[in-house]
């Protein structure tokens, strides 16, 4: 599903490599924990996948895609299959909630009538039906997040990237936010998180990859945060 | 593609950029306008030297004392300047006018003006004869042959004013081409800019629409867009612009030029015949300095 084979990526900027010779795997249906300090290639091992970033070497494969050498014209197939949520949400404040989510299938030139149908369905699947018409200002910072999770997911994509989707939110609104995730990862979706949140990936048990200086250091298969942190 | 989305980001984009979208407006208007107003020049030279072409003329004017004395050029030296002039070889007709000839056909010319004739006098109209040639281009013949003979006053080429008269107006011609030159330059940041500042205000729908997968063409075709609307629109003020210069202020300044025929009137067809290619102009720097700012300038 997703591959990526001995990546490095320099930024000019640096001498330090972001990423130092990477190689991961990860299955469809796979839910990720990303974790590791500031700095240490998160950001980037997700700007590769979505090709905001070709790696300075190595190979990047996300489904069918050879991310590094597909050409630029294929990048939108690419990132009409990835969803992605932000710690700041990046909702558009003149668009209620509906037309944000609707948003999203209308730049890639969806049909009126598939988007009339689908945004009611994803909009429930979030939890959000009975406030399609609200502004993003009207909403608490949890349920702006299930906003941006319904925009991220309502093209179906295969992989779900969250870049600390968690980041600007109380504990308990958190929780929900991981129960949503974990509800659109039994779809089928492949889920991809960087977090710093130790509560979240020490209860969910889920695989955890963490980054050091842009190497991975650790690999496990139901892991926590880390011992002694 | 769905046109009804593209087209309702262009409108947002236009609105939210109110003050810049106006000053692109305008300064395109007035290139526009500048251009429209030397095309218009070169159409009306290009018909001035359709009508003139074969019936320019050569005057040969007479002394006073003949003007005077000689109704009928029946005596020397009117009658031999004639002889003389029919013999010329490249001499189609020549006709005599006598002074009350010409003060008529003044009167006839300038009948708009009545402040004029009321200081013209007969006495300073000279008797002439008019002669037209084979070849316009050979004036230079007559004068030569005719001037500083006794009883000729002087030799008047026609062909030589309106070479004068073409030089002024092409003159013209040419200072309305290059301020609209600079003006369309002015024009063509202005664009470049506003695009920018559209594209800054809009970087987050944008970021969004690069990551949901929208196309290039989805990305920039509002931006794109937005730069023709405007340059469509400055091209309709251009046009209309010059038709209330004709109306109101053309017509005014020249009606007793264009009704005596001495220069062809500027018509509305005539603007209608150059207002396709202000549109042409319009779109093609508006849509290529738009492609240009979005592909040097914009990361979208």
């Amino acid at each position: 599903m997703i591959r990526l084979e001995h990546v490095s990526k320099v930024y000019k900027t640096s001498t330090r490599p972001a990423l130092d010779d990477v190689s991961v795997e990860m299955e469809k249906g796979e839910f990720v924990f990303l974790i590791g300090p500031s700095g240490s290639g998160k950001s980037t091992f997700l700007r590769l996948l979505l090709r905001e970033e070709v790696p300075t070497r190595g190979r990047v494969y996300v489904s069918n895609f050879d991310v590094a050498k597909m050409s630029r014209r294929r990048v939108p197939r690419l990132r009409q299959s990835i969803g992605c949520v932000f710690q700041d949400f990046r909702l558009l404040p003149t668009k209620t909630v509906a037309e944000n989510v609707a948003f999203a299938l209308e730049v890639i030139g969806k049909p009126r009538n598939t988007i009339v149908k689908v945004v009611p369905e994803v909009l429930q699947l979030v939890g959000l039906d009975g406030k399609e018409d609200r502004f993003p200002t009207e909403l608490s910072g949890g349920e702006q997040q299930r906003v941006a999770i319904a925009r991220a997911f309502v093209n179906r994509p295969l992989v779900l990237i969250a870049d600390e989707p968690t980041g600007n939110l109380d504990p308990d609104t958190s929780q929900d936010i991981m129960l949503l995730l974990e509800r659109i990862n039994r779809t089928g979706t492949t889920v991809i998180m960087a977090t710093h949140d130790h509560g979240i990936v020490d209860s969910m048990r889920r695989r955890v990859v963490e980054l050091s200086y842009g190497k991975v250091v650790r690999d496990d298969a139901r892991g926590v945060y880390g011992v002694g942190r | 593609m769905r046109t009804s989305f593209v087209f309702s980001e262009v409108v947002t984009g236009l609105r939210r950029n109110v003050t810049m979208t106006i000053a692109m407006i305008l300064t395109t208007a007035i290139s526009l306008g500048l251009l429209g107003g030397g095309l218009l020049v070169v159409r009306m030279v290009d018909k001035m030297q359709a009508n003139y072409a074969g019936k320019l003329e050569v005057s040969v004017l007479l002394t006073n004392d003949v003007s005077a004395n000689d109704k009928d050029c029946t005596q020397q030296p009117c009658a031999g300047l004639r002889s003389q002039l029919d013999q010329t070889s490249g001499v189609k007709t020549v006709v005599f006018q006598n002074r009350d000839e010409g003060f008529e056909r003044f009167k006839r010319i300038f009948e708009a003006q009545p402040e004029l004739l009321k200081l013209a006098r007969p006495e300073a109209i000279p008797a002439t004869f008019r002669v037209s040639l084979e070849d316009s281009d050979r004036t230079d013949v007559i004068k030569q042959a005719f001037e500083g003979k006794p009883g000729v006053k002087g030799v008047d080429d026609q062909g030589k004013f309106l070479e004068r008269f073409f030089e002024g107006l092409n003159g013209l011609r040419d200072v309305a081409l290059i301020l609209a030159l600079i003006q369309a330059f002015a024009a063509l940041l202005l664009i470049s800019n506003t695009i920018q500042v559209s594209a800054f205000t809009r970087r987050v729908e944008v970021g969004i629409m690069r990551l949901v997968g929208a196309t290039r063409w989805y990305t920039q075709l509002p931006f794109l867009i937005e730069a023709v609307v405007a340059g469509i629109i400055g091209a309709v003020s251009a046009v209309a612009g010059l038709v209330l210069f004709k109306a109101f202020f053309l017509d005014r300044i020249t009606r007793n030029l264009t009704e005596s025929g001495i220069i062809p009137p500027i018509g509305y067809l005539d603007i209608l015949l150059v207002s396709p290619w202000l549109f042409l102009v319009a779109i093609v720097i508006s849509a290529t300095t738009g492609y240009v700012t979005l592909r040097l300038y914009v990361r979208l």
